[in-house]
Order: C-alpha cells, then structure tokens, then sequence
C-alpha cells in the first residue's frame, strides 16, 4: 500500500521542481540547480527501486488473496477476513498453557523449531566431518556412494517406524526423522566442496608444507565453508519440511500437531494459519543462513 | 657454491588419457647460488614443469634434482614458489597470506613478536606497508603478485622459484614490478629460477638464459650468459648494443631456431 503511494507523490514532486526552476536561471543560473537536480534524482531512484523490488510481490500478495477469497466464497474455506480475525485471536494470547494437548501458538512454534534444532544439530555433527571425510578419501567416496545414493531418495517418514521401534517412544523418534532427513545435503555438498578446492590453494599449503591442522584450519575449512552452508540451508529447509509431517504421526506439543488437532476440531481457521506460520518460520530460517553465508563468500 | 642447484639427466613423462606424454628429455643444468636464471621457451616446452619438478611439485620419471646437495623429494619452503595466479587465500589479509609462511617457517623458534616483524618486513620490502589488513579482492592484480612475492621472499627460501610471475599484468605494471624484483632479489641476494615468455624480462633479470626447445620431448637448447653490468638500468639498456645483441640471441632462437607453428 505504501508502495503505491510513494510512486504516486513522484509524478507529483517533479512538476514542482520545474516551476521552481523557472523563475531562478536569470537571477542566479549557476548555484541553485545541483543541489534540487540532486535530491530528486535520488529520490527518483529510490522510488524506481522501490517499484521494481517491492510492487510485483506486492502485487502477487494481492492476487493471491483475492484468489483465496473467491474461493472462499463458492466453499466452505474460511476466507482471508475470517482467518485473520482468528489469528489475531491465537496471536494476542500465544504462550497459554491448559494441559499438553492445549498449548498457545508459540509453545507450537518453539517444540517445534526445539526438535529441528536438534535433529538438525546431530546431523551436522555427523554429517559435516563426514562430508570432510568422504571429500578428501577417495576410497571412503567410493565406499559411501552407493549406501547414500540408496538412502537419500527415501522418504523422510519411512524412517519414522524404524525410529519408534528402536526408541520405543514418539519424541526421538520423530527427532531421529528430522536427522536422517537433513543429514544428506550437509554431506553431499560439503564433500563437493572438499574436491573444489582450487589447486592453486592446495600448491600454496603443498609448497609450505603445512601442519594437517594448519592445512585443515587455514585453507580446507575456509574453501569448503560456502559449499557447507549451501548443504546447511538446503538441510535446515528439508528438516522443516518434514516436521510438520512428522509432529502430526508423533502428536506432542508442535506445529504438526496442532494442524492435526485443529483439523480434529474441525477448525480450519486455525490449519491455515498453521500453513502460513509453517512458511514464514522456513523463510526466516533459510534469510538468517543466507545471511551468514553471504559473509564468507570471498 | 657451482652446483646450488642441481638437475641432471631428468625425464619427464606424464601419462595421459591420450597415451603416455614426454614432456622433458635428458635435462640437465646447474644454478649457481645466488644466480638468477631464466627459462624461456614457447608455451608447452615444458619449462613450467622443470620448474614444478625444482619445487618438488612433481617428481621426475627419472634422473636426479638436488637442492644444496639434498635431493628434492618434495615440496617444501626452502624452495618458496611465487605462482603465476598469485594463489593468495582469499579469507586472509595481505598480512594474514604472509604470516602463514612466516609462522610455517619461523614459527618452532621465534616469538609471535618476531614473526609479526618478519611478516611486516616482506610486506615492506614490496611496498605494500599500507595494504597489510586489505584482503586480495580489494587490491589490483600487481599489488596481489607483490603479497605473492614477499610470500615466498619471507621464508628467506634456498631457492625462489618464480612460474611466469608478472605473465598476468598489463604492460606498465609488469615493468615496475620488474624493476622492483630486480632490486628485491639483489637485496635478498636470493638464488632464483624464473619462467617466462617474455624476452625483454629474461634479459634483463638474468643471468642466464635457458632456452628450451619445442615440446614434446623439450630439452635445453642453449644457454645464453647474460653479463651485463648491475644494477641494470632499463632505460640505459635500451640503447646498449651487447643488450641489443642479447635480445637478438634469443630472439633468434625462439623465432627462427625453434619456430612454432601458430
């Protein structure tokens, strides 16, 4: 909404700069015009950035909305005003506690992400050294490949019983299915990393006949850090992905199974709410990574 | 000492994918210490990989390379090698990409203090004081080759082996940063083994010039001495007749002796 009014106000700044300009040039031609022709250019540019980068997503918003309240209208689904009413509801009291199937949104959000923190976490303990491992062995790659490439296509929740039988209860179980989910990306990237490190830095460590920590901490970790965090966002996106999936086969308190809970009650308000929590939480997930690794890209 | 750096009766053979390639045949020479020679010759005679095979990059197929009476079995900072990449590590200040040599080096007997010192040194001798906490992306090419350059001149090596060291810059910043190898080498009084295209480079750095033959199966075809007076004054030479008739030799021998086809 902003948006529109910004590239509204510049058609209008623009004429007022004209007749301002008008009346000066015979008194003082030379002085006045930099300092006006300055600032509205940037403002200018801004604007145009702003049209560029921020009026198409709006617009897709939009649409989007307006799609989902047509349909609401020809069905049963809740439409966009419905559901914002109760989402200011469930989000001006979100850390209620009534007993362990009634919890606020927040305590959902924070099982949750508590349970992708930890599958997510063992698997980057084991999957990062693995990776380094089966980048810089070729034999271990050798080894490795055929046992991952059978692994990986897998789908996350056909991990889950193996979980619940070797555990014999829901909450490892279900974190058991968010580490083997994310433990592939972390160690296919990171090995891809090892075996692109150039050969010019490999020369340099081979000339000074570095120390293997020295070699590991100055040169191979380094090289391989953005391909890590590649394999790290693409890890985290994945463990997102399957907690819901997971919460609603395990129950315990969580996003997963409130969806199932709220579709139990029938309260459908409540699922789509859930599905736009699920989105923004994974999109802000994967901006912070992004944003750590956009720091180590030399 | 004659014999400082040795290379005698070396082969070189690379198995490729298309069959077995020899790259060098029956090589031998020897570097006098504190002597600067040069390796020219057309792009694939082979004279980066004698270069290789002195920093102990590869290994020989057969015959010998010692280092002050050592044989060479590997690489290692005796031998500092300045690439023609530069390869400084990117996550590294200037100051960083040389203190890794220098703490390589010096580390098992020198206090931090000392180091830090050696490494503001190098850095000085090329003229990049102001550049220490730059990191390589935000420095020009030259300055990249100099952080390089102080690199290798910072484990005060046995040996500088410089592969095509200023190939990769513009004219006017290749002769400034030759002059200033020219006076660097003669304040370290380093011995040094360069590869170059560049004729003009080799006589006036060298001297003496190690002209290589047409690959496969390069070998020396001769050896050119360069006695020309030091210092070596660029602008004085380009009038000197003996300079003249220098660049003539080699020029002849690269484009009338050993004539590669385009």
């Amino acid at each position: 909404m902003t948006v529109v009014h910004m590239s509204k106000s510049k058609p209008k700044a623009e004429p007022e700069i004209i007749t301002e300009e008008e009346p000066l040039p015979p008194s003082a031609p030379v002085v006045p015009p930099p300092s006006p022709v300055a600032g509205p250019s940037r403002w200018k540019l801004a604007a145009q950035g702003l049209q560029r980068n921020a009026v198409p997503p709006m617009f897709g918003l939009v649409l989007f909305v307006s799609l989902w309240a047509i349909v609401s209208v020809s069905s049963e689904l809740p439409g966009p005003v419905k559901t914002f009413d109760a989402a200011v509801k469930v989000f001006s009291d979100p850390f209620y506690d009534q007993g362990p199937n009634d919890q606020g949104i927040g305590w959902n959000i924070l099982h949750s992400l508590a349970r992708v923190g930890v599958g997510f976490g063992l698997a980057a303990l084991v999957g990062i050294p693995l990776g380094f491992l089966i980048g810089y062995s070729g034999f271990l790659n050798r080894m490795m490949a055929p046992i991952i490439s059978v692994l990986r296509p897998v789908s996350p929740l056909a991990w889950l019983p193996i979980g619940l039988y070797v555990f014999k209860q829901a909450q490892p179980a279900a974190i058991w299915v968010i580490f083997i989910s994310s433990l592939w990306p972390m160690v296919l990237n990171t090995a891809s990393g090892v075996t692109q490190v150039p050969q010019d830095y490999l020369n340099v460590a081979r000339v000074l006949k570095l120390s293997p920590w020295k070699m590991f901490s100055r040169i191979l970790f380094p090289a391989v850090l953005p391909y890590m965090l590649t394999g790290v966002r693409l890890s985290i996106g994945v463990a997102w992905l399957v907690i819901v999936a997971a919460e609603m086969l395990t129950g315990g308190i969580g996003l997963g199974f409130w969806v199932w809970d709220e579709w139990n009650n029938l309260n459908v308000e409540h699922i789509i709410i859930a599905i736009f929590v699920v989105g923004i939480v994974g999109l802000l997930l994967e901006q912070a990574i992004l944003l750590v690794a956009r720091r180590f890209r030399y | 000492m004659e014999k400082f750096v040795q290379i005698e009766n070396v082969h070189m053979v690379f198995d490729t994918r298309g069959g077995r390639y020899v790259a060098l045949q029956d090589v031998s020479l020897n570097i006098r210490q504190g002597e600067f020679v040069s390796i020219i010759g057309h792009s694939g005679c082979g004279k980066s990989t004698l270069l290789n095979l002195v920093a102990g990059l590869y290994a020989p197929t057969s015959g010998v390379l010692l280092a002050s009476d050592r044989e060479i079995a590997g690489p290692g900072p005796d031998r500092a090698v300045v690439f023609q990449n530069h390869s400084l590590l990117p996550w590294l200040t200037c100051f960083g990409n040389v203190y890794l040599a220098v703490e390589r080096v010096f580390g098992d007997t020198e206090s931090r203090a000392d180091l830090k010192r050696r490494t503001r040194e190098a850095l000085a001798l090329v003229g990049l004081s102001h550049a220490e906490q730059k990191y390589p992306h935000e420095i020009s090419g030259g300055m990249k080759q100099r952080v390089g350059i102080a690199r290798a001149l910072s484990m005060q090596p046995k040996v500088l082996l410089l592969d095509e060291p200023l190939g990769a810059l513009d004219a006017l910043t290749r002769a400034n940063l030759q002059d200033e190898l020219m006076r660097i080498v003669a304040t370290a009084g380093s011995t040094t083994l360069m590869v170059t295209h560049d004729v003009d480079e080799a006589v006036l750095l060298s001297d003496r010039i190690v002209m290589m033959t047409n690959g496969p199966a390069a070998t020396i075809g001769e050896i050119l001495e360069i006695d020309l007076p030091r210092p070596r004054d660029r602008l004085a030479l380009v009038q000197d007749a003996h300079y003249l008739r220098l660049r003539g030799e080699v020029l002849k021998f690269l484009y009338a002796r050993e004539v590669k086809a385009a």
